[in-house]
């Protein structure tokens, strides 16, 4: 670098030097991010009246899910002075977006939530309890908004943050006509059962699991769907909501991983898994490549009708026979941005979505999940002989045994891309132990918390 | 443009009097000159805004930790120190290392070789139908070119659909997917994209060759290997030197191929700098060291293509 700069004309060398020192001055006053303002405002008065003023409310939608828009027309219909406004993108997107749209100027109203600490602790969130008392949402069963209250620097406990369209339940769909060529007659009771069907629709030529491990570690739903039954799953909600001393290096956890990784072995994943992405998981499922699909109810509406009467859903079985089912479970989150320029009307909307019976019934025929809202209001029903009146009928079995746990991949901002998802591609692949894959991941952990 | 304004003769007043520096003179000079840096203002400022100003701050993060949102934290040199031992980034350096070789010297070897056959063939509508053909990787932007090569190279793609009907099918394999093949497999995206770029640039260069030169290397004796030896290659020095350059920066700043057709996987196989800043960036919300990543990234590129562009030029080495 010295020898390039003594070969420079020395006039074009004073230059850039004094471009380059003018630039340093003009931005090295302040240390990045000095200038921003609070966004946090006044709490203390919200109003319940949605009005007769014109309002268009901005709203961050996730993209391919057709739920928030649905809402958002009937919304609109039945009060005709709000319009929305929707943004979409994917999901992986809004995550990295979430943050620097919320603190632009141009916040939106409404938006789909990655995880929320983050977002908490650099004031870019609505906290939502005045709206919470003003609303009466204690009627709520208190384990549906658990997984949306953020307390000191943890989840699931503390101030309401957010809430959901919707209630998502994870198991496993099922190609019904495959099920039956290797004698499936019902669905798997325990762990066992179901690995005996693995390795039986294996030796029938039946590809067994149909799972995406490209960008995204789509893996990481049978993986833990077994931790969930290896284990306490208090200690997988601890973890994932951050509390102190919660560690992902637990025997259940190493459990799982070697499970996973014999499942691999055996290969009851495609080869090619890890060049599959989500879409190309569903795409071949629905071609019928597939017996099993780990997944969400998200997905009901769309094989109902792309593969009619062939597929079923189930909860992943439990490792003894007559145990508690334990899924991954979590809103379709929504919150209010901290800078909203319609934080009231926002809120009433997500009232509107719980209780309003038209907004419930979309809710399940469009998103596929429980509506939530208060326990006495009846849950629409689906219609019968589809895979969504099994999710949904699973969705209230989950709510009975009191079994919903958050996805690990929800735990930091960075876990899932840093950690979860090389390393499962690492492990399923054979160039990671499940020892090192579950201290790969606690490491990444706690280097994002140290942060 | 502006001494040619300067001493222009004014016609009327040059019989009388010398066109020497006067007053007048200077301040026409200057006024021309002015008008000049008019003319590149708007650049100059857009230059300024979107270049110069990003660069400055990127050199200011990346002495910060920082998430892009709350007060930055100093933290003077220790995202380089990190860029230099964390293993991962030193893989991820090494990754784009690798792709330089399918990236640049391939496509430039290749397109020598394909330059070389097709330049006799640049006249005619034949010639123009051979060139669009080898331009087209270059007009079809690299997003569809990965999400084409990805299909292509998928388990069920056409390249192991050929290898299963001539009997290879135990060479098939999900080609994106596999620890082994998918960083060579981007590797050849890349360079199918650049061979056309290098290919034209190649061909220009050889048309602009004196006929009397091949003409000159026959007489001697010369075969065509030779004769691409000792005139062909020397004369394309230029040409090369440009190739190579463009090529080498695709190979280290890659991130739209390898975004779409392994998005760095599996594992951090694929994984290139350009990939990582954004990911450190935007995912992890890493700014710091996202930063200092691409500050290094930018003294690798200048790294590389420095010397290039010396020895292209044929200044001493």
């Amino acid at each position: 670098m010295a020898e390039l700069l003594t070969k420079l004309p020395r006039r074009r060398t004073v230059l850039l030097a004094s471009l380059l020192a003018l630039g340093m001055t003009a931005t090295a006053c302040s240390a990045p991010g000095e200038d921003r303002s609070s966004t946090q405002k006044s709490d203390a008065a919200v109003k319940t009246e949605l009005g007769t003023d014109p309002i268009t409310l901005e709203m961050y939608a996730e993209t391919g899910f057709p739920l928030a828009k649905a809402l958002a027309d009937e919304f609109s219909k039945q009060h005709s002075n709000v319009k929305f406004n929707i943004r979409e993108d994917q999901f992986t997107v809004i995550v990295e977006n979430a943050p620097r749209v919320m603190a632009s100027d141009n916040s939106p109203d409404i938006i789909r939530l990655p995880t929320m600490v983050d977002l908490v602790k650099d004031d870019l969130l609505k906290n939502l309890d005045p709206y919470f008392t003003a609303y009466g949402w204690d009627k709520f069963p208190a384990s549906q908004l658990m997984q949306l209250r953020v307390g000191e620097n943890t989840r699931g406990t503390g101030s309401l943050y957010g809430m959901g369209l919707g209630y998502s339940v994870t198991g496993v769909f099922y190609n019904k006509k495959l099920a039956g060529q290797i004698g499936m007659t019902q669905p798997p009771a325990t762990v066992a059962e179901f690995e005996e069907l693995l390795a039986k629709a294996k030796t029938g030529g039946v590809q067994p699991i149909m799972q995406f491990n490209k960008n995204t570690a789509g893996i990481n739903f049978p993986h833990q769907a077994l931790q969930n039954q290896f284990g306490d799953p208090t200690q997988v909600a601890d973890w994932i909501f951050q509390k102190p001393g919660a560690t992902f290096d637990t025997p259940a956890a190493l459990k799982a991983t070697q499970t996973i990784q014999k499942w691999a072995q055996a290969g009851y994943f495609t080869k090619d898994a890890n060049a599959l992405d989500y879409a190309g998981m569903v795409g071949e499922f629905q071609k019928g490549n597939g017996l099993f699909m780990f997944n969400g109810d998200w997905e009901s509406a769309n094989l109902d009708k792309s593969m009619p009467g062939n597929v079923g859903f189930f909860l992943f079985p439990t490792e003894s026979p007559g145990g508690k089912h334990v899924a991954m479970s979590a809103p379709n989150t929504f919150g209010v941005s901290a800078k909203a320029k319609n934080p009231d009307a926002a809120a009433y909307f997500l009232n509107w979505v719980h209780t309003n019976a038209k907004a419930r019934e979309i809710s399940v025929t469009v998103g596929g999940s429980s509506p939530g809202g208060p326990s006495d209001l009846p849950v629409p029903s689906a219609a019968p002989n589809t895979v969504l009146a099994e999710t949904l009928k699973a969705s209230q079995q989950l709510g009975a045994e009191n079994g919903a746990v958050d996805f690990t991949a929800n735990a930091t901002g960075g876990i899932f891309a840093a950690a979860i998802t090389p390393e499962m591609q690492k492990l399923i692949a054979g160039q990671q132990t499940p020892e090192g894959y579950v201290k790969a991941v606690q490491a990444e952990y706690q280097k994002e918390l140290s942060r | 443009m502006t001494s040619a304004l300067g001493s222009a003769p004014t016609g009327r007043d040059d019989r009388r009097v010398r066109p020497t520096p006067t007053r007048a003179h200077r301040f026409r000079w200057a006024r021309a000159a002015g008008t000049g840096w008019l003319y590149v203002l708007p650049a100059l400022v857009m230059y300024a805004v979107f270049v110069l100003r990003p660069l400055v701050l990127t050199l200011q993060y990346s002495l910060y930790d920082w998430n892009g949102i709350g007060v930055a934290r100093w933290v003077g040199l220790d995202n380089y120190l990190t860029v230099f031992t964390d293993s991962d980034l030193l893989k991820i350096i090494g990754n784009a290392i690798v792709l330089i070789v399918f990236f640049s010297f391939i496509p430039v070897a290749l397109g020598l070789l394909v330059a070389s056959m097709v330049r006799r063939i640049t006249t005619g509508t034949f010639g123009t139908v051979v060139r669009t053909i080898l331009f087209l990787p270059q007009v079809i932007p690299l997003v569809a070119a990965g999400i084409a090569w990805s299909w292509l190279l998928s388990s069920n793609g056409l390249i192991n659909q050929v290898l299963r009907a001539v009997g290879l099918g135990g060479v098939a394999r999900a080609w994106l997917g596999d620890f082994d093949t998918a960083l060579p497999a981007v590797g050849v995206i890349g360079a199918w994209v650049l061979l056309g770029l290098c290919t034209i640039l190649l061909v220009t260069g050889m048309s602009k060759i004196d006929p009397a030169l091949y003409e000159a290397a026959r007489l001697d004796g010369a075969g065509p290997v030779r004769e691409f030896l000792a005139v062909t290659l020397p004369s394309l020095r230029q040409e090369i030197g440009v190739c190579l350059t463009v090529t080498i920066i695709a190979a280290l700043a890659s991130f739209d191929i390898v975004y779409i057709s392994t998005s760095g996987g599996p594992g951090l196989q694929t994984t290139v700098p350009g990939l990582e800043i954004y990911r450190l960036a935007f995912s992890q919300r890493q700014v710091g060291l996202a930063s200092a990543l691409a500050v290094v990234l930018m003294l690798l590129v200048l790294a590389c293509v420095l010397p290039i562009q010396r020895l292209s030029r044929g200044e001493k080495p």
